[in-house]
């Protein structure tokens, strides 16, 4: 029977089909991240080791600063002992684990492909929705909760029910000034922030294909937020330069074996998929969200919508409600949405590609806004110094951080001020997801770098990009 | 964890759609390690204004929603997070069952993990509960997840249906993990054959 992409990874990790629906699946790689305390308490609590510490990797991504790479800087004692127990539980348990101090470290979905762990084929978890990012290589890669953390340290393995299948396929080609971003902005939008609930999608079509590993990751990294399982692209010669020589990819010796494996990771031609979605990708415009949901999307050249001119009750009531927290009226021209800060980074886009495009924008202009630019890891964070990207950034006012979660979701203490209108490169724009009363727009690195440009959201095709 | 017991409560209306898991629990709530005490943090920005006092409007605050142990929500209900701090502080409020048409996926697993049930029902039956959760103080549903029926307050059963796997773990309390070191077997031999199929991978060292 033909069969998908998600379907044909899906039953190569059958351990056991149970009759009520439910599988265990086998897990090759499980990362994990400071809030996996209770999972290690799990462990302690049930006298268990973790099975596969082998298959196990640790990152302190989320509540480390971005300041310093001194933990001592964390100045919050709650968020140090967070901390603290993550690498003594990491230690005690035989984990590998990326401190701050290490020259890998990163964010997780950052770190992954970038090592080379991440790899076509593979099932991926990690307690953070936006493991699906590592989908892009051509893997199953999902988020799971802190008693799954749990069940994968003790088992190596998770039950869970089957997804359906949706394909996304995006055809035609981008216009100048149109990113990945824009392209997943653009399909939340269409399908809504529930639209992919119970669906691992397949992304396709040319534009998929024309994207870089990074721009990829970027489209799957936000599969979550249109509801999705996982979200994955089959693997390509892309996928394969990409790993190719990286620490954790195979050797040289298995190389050609692991291709050829990878080379059969695509949907069958016939294989059928419960819900199928497409988008002219030659339509698409630079985005920026307008609301409190990634669904609240809209082109900058358009306008937010008018609650009073929507009909359906719910929805009406919906937009005003995200209207009125973000402090704008219906009908607003998306560029004239004023910022008064931009955060360049996260798991979303925090590539080295991503630095690249925002300081093309940046370069030899001057922000009006504060700006902070947070590499999602230590070697995007050294290529981009090898580039002088650093200096393009501290020239025009953007300030030059470490690796870390940052002002994606605040944590470590990078926090917007109640109000504060924020161009923003991560995956959430939820009502204080950025501090209490801040206000996320979420769009590309470049419209980000643009926007903190002209203190307005503004159209990024008004700014010629640099070269580097 | 606790078993699922037939009960009756008062159930609270959240019609609004995507109520994300930051609403429920905050990112700057996640920095203890204790899962006991998050209730009073529960929808925090909705529940109070930045000076600490409760917001009249929000639901949980009026008088008649103060104990509820049932939400009736609006569709995709825990978007967003994989925190199961979400789960957590609705179950440390007292909040016991959701009732909606659907649930986004990490949440509704770790929801049942903690020993709430959530339950799905076509957007007909949901829109007439959510009318019953407007009643205030009658707004009171049975909850038999035995005979997988919920008694409306005009006296009517509603039938659900649930993952009869979830509904024993449910109505006995059972952990996942004892249960899955049943099938350590096949663990062990799916791992054994899966070594030689990828050489490349990173070998597994003997149990
Ligand atoms: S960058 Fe943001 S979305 Fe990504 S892992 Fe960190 S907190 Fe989560």
């Amino acid at each position: 029977m033909p069969r998908t992409l998600f379907e044909k990874i899906w039953d190569a990790h059958t351990i056991v089909d149970r009759d009520d629906g439910q599988t265990l699946l086998a897990v090759d790689w499980h990362f994990c991240h400071e809030g996996s305390f209770h999972g290690f308490n799990a462990l302690t609590e049930a006298k268990l080791p973790v099975r596969r510490p082998e298959r196990t990797l640790g990152m302190a991504d989320h509540y480390v600063p971005t300041t310093s790479r001194d933990l001592n800087a964390i100045d919050n004692p709650e968020i140090r002992s967070v901390v603290d127990q993550f690498y003594a539980n990491t230690e005690r348990f035989g984990v590998r684990m990326l401190g701050i101090e290490d020259k890998d470290h990163g964010i997780v979905h950052v770190v992954g492909p970038e090592q080379g762990i991440s790899q076509p084929g593979l099932i991926i978890v990690c307690g953070d929705s936006h493991t699906s990012t590592h989908g892009a290589m051509g893997a199953m890669a999902f988020g799971i909760g802190a008693s799954e953390v749990a069940h994968v340290f003790a088992t190596q393995t998770l039950w869970q029910a089957r997804p359906k299948a949706m394909r996304v396929t995006v055809a035609g080609a981008l216009q100048a000034g149109v990113a990945a971003k824009d392209v997943i902005l653009a399909i939340i939008r269409q399908i809504g922030a529930g639209g992919a609930l119970g669906h691992a999608i397949e992304y396709d079509g040319s534009v998929i294909r024309g994207l870089s590993m990074e721009g990829r990751m970027t489209v799957c990294n936000m599969s979550i937020e249109a509801g999705a399982r996982a979200g994955m692209i089959a693997p390509d010669k892309t996928t394969f330069d990409y790993l190719k020589g990286r620490p954790g990819a195979p050797d040289p010796a298995d190389w050609p074996a692991a291709e050829a494996f990878w080379r059969g990771l695509q949907s069958d031609p016939d294989a059928t998929f419960d819900t199928t979605v497409r988008l002219d990708g030659g339509l698409l415009e630079p985005m920026a969200t307008w609301g409190t949901s990634p669904e609240e999307g809209a082109a900058v050249s358009g306008r937010a919508p008018d609650p009073r001119e929507i009909d359906d009750a719910d929805r009406r009531a919906q937009f005003q409600g995200s209207l009125d927290y973000m402090g704008l009226n219906g009908g607003v021209a998306i560029a004239d949405i004023p910022i008064d800060r931009a955060f360049i980074g996260s798991c979303t886009n925090g590539r080295i590609e991503d630095l690249r495009a925002a300081a093309a924008i940046a370069k030899g202009r001057q922000a009006k806004v504060p700006a902070i630019v947070a590499p999602g890891s230590m070697p995007v964070k050294r290529q981009a110094e090898a580039e002088g990207l650093d200096r393009i950034f501290n020239d025009a006012g953007f300030e030059w951080r470490e690796s870390g979660c940052s002002m994606c979701v605040g944590i470590n203490g990078d926090l917007a001020a109640p109000g504060e209108h924020v161009a923003s490169t991560s995956n959430r724009n939820f009502k204080g997801r950025q501090g209490q009363g801040a206000r996320t727009h979420l769009m590309s690195p470049a419209s980000a770098a643009a926007a903190a440009l002209q203190g307005r959201i503004g159209d990024v095709r008004d700014f010629a990009p640099r070269a580097l | 964890m606790r078993k699922f017991t037939t009960f009756t409560g008062v159930a609270a209306p959240m019609p609004a759609q995507n109520i994300d898991t930051d609403k429920v629990i905050p990112a700057r709530f996640l920095k203890t390690i204790e899962r006991k005490g998050l209730g009073k943090h529960l929808f925090n920005d909705m529940r109070y204004n930045t000076d600490g006092t409760e917001k009249e409007g929000f639901i949980l605050n009026q008088p008649a929603y103060r104990n509820a142990e049932v939400l009736v929500v609006g569709d995709n209900f825990g978007c967003g997070s994989s925190r199961e701090h979400a789960p957590w502080a609705l179950s440390d409020f007292g909040v016991k069952c959701l009732i909606g048409t659907d649930f986004a996926d990490i949440f509704f697993n770790n929801s049942s993990k903690n020993g709430m049930l959530l339950i799905k029902l076509p957007k007909p039956i949901v829109d007439a509960l959510m009318e019953d959760a407007k009643l205030g103080a009658n707004a009171r549903l049975t909850i038999d997840l035995e005979a997988q029926e919920i008694t409306r307050p005009n006296g009517e059963v509603v039938k659900f249906e649930v993952d009869p796997f979830k509904r024993h773990s449910l109505l006995n309390g059972l952990d996942d993990i004892g249960l899955t070191f049943k099938n350590k077997e096949d663990i062990t031999s799916y791992e054994s054959k899966d070594g030689s199929s990828r050489p490349w991978m990173p070998s597994l060292a003997a149990e």
